[in-house]
């Protein structure tokens, strides 16, 4: 199986992606943003980290880059791609997912595990998986998940609602929010499930001795689903 | 010509910077505020000498890149 992390000047979290990619089976390259072509891939990731600095809007210039427009072609085409974090934001900001992830509510920078319910398993990317709640990592500013009502209702219509933020049980109430985000939206897929945008950093528990193994269960049935 | 655009978050999105700089504001004694919005100003000098064109160069732009519009208006304030 083959995937690709694109690197976007600013990208912190790309190296940490590609060694989860790899760690699973994935024969990963890493493309740099200023290529124009997508090498052959079942999966494409946008990684986490602060693409340009930020600038203007979170992930707003990474998608106006030139790799982007192939990302866009291989998405459009049923192309599997995951962002992650500033993956979601830059997702966001092509237009790729709905809605957009504005500052988190209290203003802070927030670093720490949460607990995320999956809503839909009927798609690529958690088909099969044994468990409902994962406890994955969050690292972010602009995380708090917004959309318009029209685009919310379209979301819900179409079951586009990966992930919410919950507690270890599963339940999904404002107090387990972290960073105000719509009825505590985590992540969201397009309409043909091919395109997944989430905040939590599944590549950060791939080792129990370092943090975790959700991400290990989340990306061991991703190549699975994909094979 | 000088195009200067003003983006701010349209009236039904949370400015939790907005309401901090609010809050300051009333703690040094500024009283009298309804509401404190922030956004964010840009001056873009077009290569174009007419004023309705430059105009239609900054609302592209805005539409394309400025402005994010799920939650974000513009306003083209000053052409000079």
């Amino acid at each position: 199986m083959k995937s690709s992390v694109i690197t976007f000047p600013g990208s912190n979290c790309d190296r940490d992606m590609h060694v989860a990619l790899k760690k699973f089976g994935f024969n990963n390259k890493m493309v740099w943003h200023d290529d124009n072509e997508l090498p052959k891939s079942d999966l494409v990731v946008l990684p986490g980290g602060f693409s340009y600095g930020d600038y203007l809007r979170c992930g707003s210039m990474a998608s106006k880059s030139k790799i982007m427009q192939s990302v866009i072609n291989f998405a459009n085409s049923g192309g599997l791609v995951l962002g992650i974090c500033n993956g979601f934001q830059i997702l966001v900001e092509t237009g790729l997912v709905p809605g957009v992830l504005l500052r988190n509510k209290y203003l802070e920078f927030i670093c720490k595990n949460v607990f995320i319910k999956i809503d839909n398993k009927n798609n690529p990317y958690f088909k099969n998986l044994d468990k409902e709640i994962l406890e994955f990592h969050i690292a972010h500013n602009e995380g708090n998940y917004f959309c318009t009502s029209d685009q919310l209702k379209q979301i819900e219509d179409n079951n586009q609602v990966a992930i919410y933020y919950s507690n270890e049980s599963g339940k999904i109430e404002e107090q387990f929010n972290p960073n105000g985000s719509l009825n505590n939206i985590a992540g969201i897929f397009n309409k043909e499930k091919n395109v997944l945008g989430m905040m939590p950093h599944p590549e950060r528990m791939i080792d129990k001795s370092l943090s975790g193994e959700d991400g290990s269960l989340f990306f061991k049935n991703l190549i699975n689903n994909i094979k | 010509m000088k195009v200067s655009a003003i983006i701010t978050l349209k009236k039904d999105v949370l400015d939790p910077q907005g309401k901090v700089i609010q809050q300051a504001l009333d703690g040094m004694g500024f009283k009298d505020v309804n509401e404190v919005r922030q956004g964010k100003y840009f001056e873009i000098d077009v290569k174009e000498d007419d004023p309705k064109k430059s105009r239609k160069i900054v609302e592209d732009m805005c539409n394309k890149l400025l402005a994010n519009l799920v939650i974000e208006d513009y306003k083209i304030i000053e052409i000079q």
